[in-house]
């Protein structure tokens, strides 16, 4: 026959472990409390919340934290839009100017049809494993190497190799830069999304050797140059580029350009 | 048990019964936390230091509180309350000293309280009937055990990054091949007899 201690001092010695062991965490939450600035939470709330990487901070926590601690500035995140950015500048009591949004954009149009290949590459599928084996397997030195280093970085699946070539899809581009960050080749631009027209082209070889290694490359023939009502776009060390506060968009290089690799971006 | 016969105990709990593949123990954060081995040992550092802690104080709940009064199969539930809390505590510690550690471990230090090897291990020293400093040092040992199984689980993961697996083996699948040839190296030391 069981009796009433039998069952009342397990519950009494359970119910007193469990009071004890509540205040001494009850205690250990006072001593070990953690201060936190209010501010982080508040910025937190308005940045993305992606966890890109674009910041070049591990993820939008820390680089709330950072922004707190003066270490990153109000606008370190390219992919707020410009009315957050103003309200986190308003957060840490700074001016913040105007912010031209910005998104990705592929300096490269030789794909695996009009790229000459210099050897068949069958190491790791990372950009940055290939480029240190001779620059990648693209005869032009300054090509996209078409890994997708940029693909793997990228947190919106905005960027994609198609036909050995990234190619930026701007609807889903925030312009985090984290892509940008990555490219071996440095030919991930971040431009204004305004701009009109761009040059899809880096190779800084001289027309003749570009020729044999590319037949979309920029050949640096000045034709763009000559055509440009308002100087807007140059050659410089073999390559034509446009300088996008000049550029008015009549798309008259576009038009006149022999290699067809001045592109209309919208 | 004396020295000698303490150390031969250590030394099966950490490479012969080793909680991980030996026992398949504490799986969870083996395969969830074993991505870089920097948290991997941050990871195995906060279970070694719940398992070592949770042995001694659980020894003392039950053959200061529960066996006197004749509730030792109440144990489970009794240890359960002890380690719930012990994780708590060490939680709210990291907050404040190592931040960084705490941010890296995320969600799986509190899920330490349901880490089965935590529990095991408390129960595994009334089973055998381990004296108090014993009990210590198998946890201890045990836990290291653990420590050293997914660090070196990391360090595998991290070179299978560079691997470029068939798309069916990419990712989980492959882990999982991985934890198993792993397991099969440490069943070698299972020959081991004393």
């Amino acid at each position: 026959m069981p009796e009433i201690q039998d069952v009342l001092i397990p519950v009494g010695i359970f119910a007193a472990m469990g009071i004890l062991l509540g205040i001494a965490l009850a205690i250990a939450s006072r001593v070990f409390a953690v201060k936190t600035d209010e501010r982080v939470e508040q910025i937190l709330e308005l940045l993305p919340g992606a966890n890109c990487g674009g910041c070049g901070y591990s993820g939008c926590a820390a680089l709330a934290e950072a922004i707190v601690k003066g270490e990153a500035k109000p606008t370190a995140c390219n992919g707020c839009n410009a009315k957050n950015v103003q309200k986190i500048g308003a957060i840490m009591g700074m001016e913040v100017g105007t912010v031209v949004p910005k998104h990705a954009h592929v300096m490269c149009s030789g794909n695996c049809h009009t790229a000459v290949y210099k050897y068949r590459y069958e190491g790791a599928a990372d950009c940055i494993a290939a480029e240190k084996l001779g620059g990648g397997d693209k005869a032009c030195p300054n090509g996209c190497v078409g890994l997708g280093t940029c693909v793997a970085a990228c947190k919106f699946d905005a960027i994609h190799v198609v036909d050995g070539l990234a190619v930026v899809d701007d609807s889903k581009c925030v312009g985090c830069g984290a892509c940008a960050n990555l490219c071996p080749k440095h030919l991930i631009s971040m431009i204004p999304v305004s701009s009109k027209y761009c040059v899809e082209c880096r190779s800084v070889e001289t027309g003749a050797v570009t020729r044999k290694q590319c037949s979309v490359g920029c050949i640096s023939c000045r034709i763009c140059e000559k055509n440009c009502p308002v100087e807007a776009i140059k050659v410089n060390d073999f390559v034509a580029s446009i300088d996008q506060d000049k550029c008015i968009g009549c798309g008259k290089c576009a038009e006149k350009c022999p290699r067809k690799i001045i592109k209309k971006t919208d | 048990m004396n020295f000698g016969q303490i150390l031969l105990m250590m030394f099966t709990a950490l490479l012969v019964e080793n909680f991980i593949f030996s026992k398949f123990y504490g799986c969870c954060p083996f395969l969830g936390v074993s991505e870089k081995p920097s948290t991997a040992l941050g990871m195995g550092m906060a279970v070694t230091f719940v398992i070592t802690v949770s042995g001694a104080v659980t020894w003392v709940v039950y053959y200061c509180l529960l066996e006197p009064f004749g509730l030792e199969y109440l144990k489970t539930i009794a240890f359960i309350l002890v380690i719930a809390a012990l994780v708590q505590f060490i939680e709210m510690f990291l907050r404040k000293f190592i931040p960084a550690l705490y941010s890296a471990l995320g969600i799986y230090l509190p899920l330490i309280t349901t880490n089965c090897a935590v529990l095991s291990s408390a129960l595994l020293i009334v089973q055998n009937g381990y004296g108090f400093v014993e009990s210590v040092c198998f946890c201890f040992a045990a836990s290291l055990g653990f420590t050293l199984a997914i660090v070196v689980f990391a360090g595998l993961r991290t070179r299978m990054e560079n691997a470029d697996p068939p798309a069916a083996f990419k990712g989980f699948p492959l882990t999982l091949i991985a934890a198993g040839l792993l397991a099969m190296a440490f069943s070698c030391f299972s020959g081991v007899k004393f």
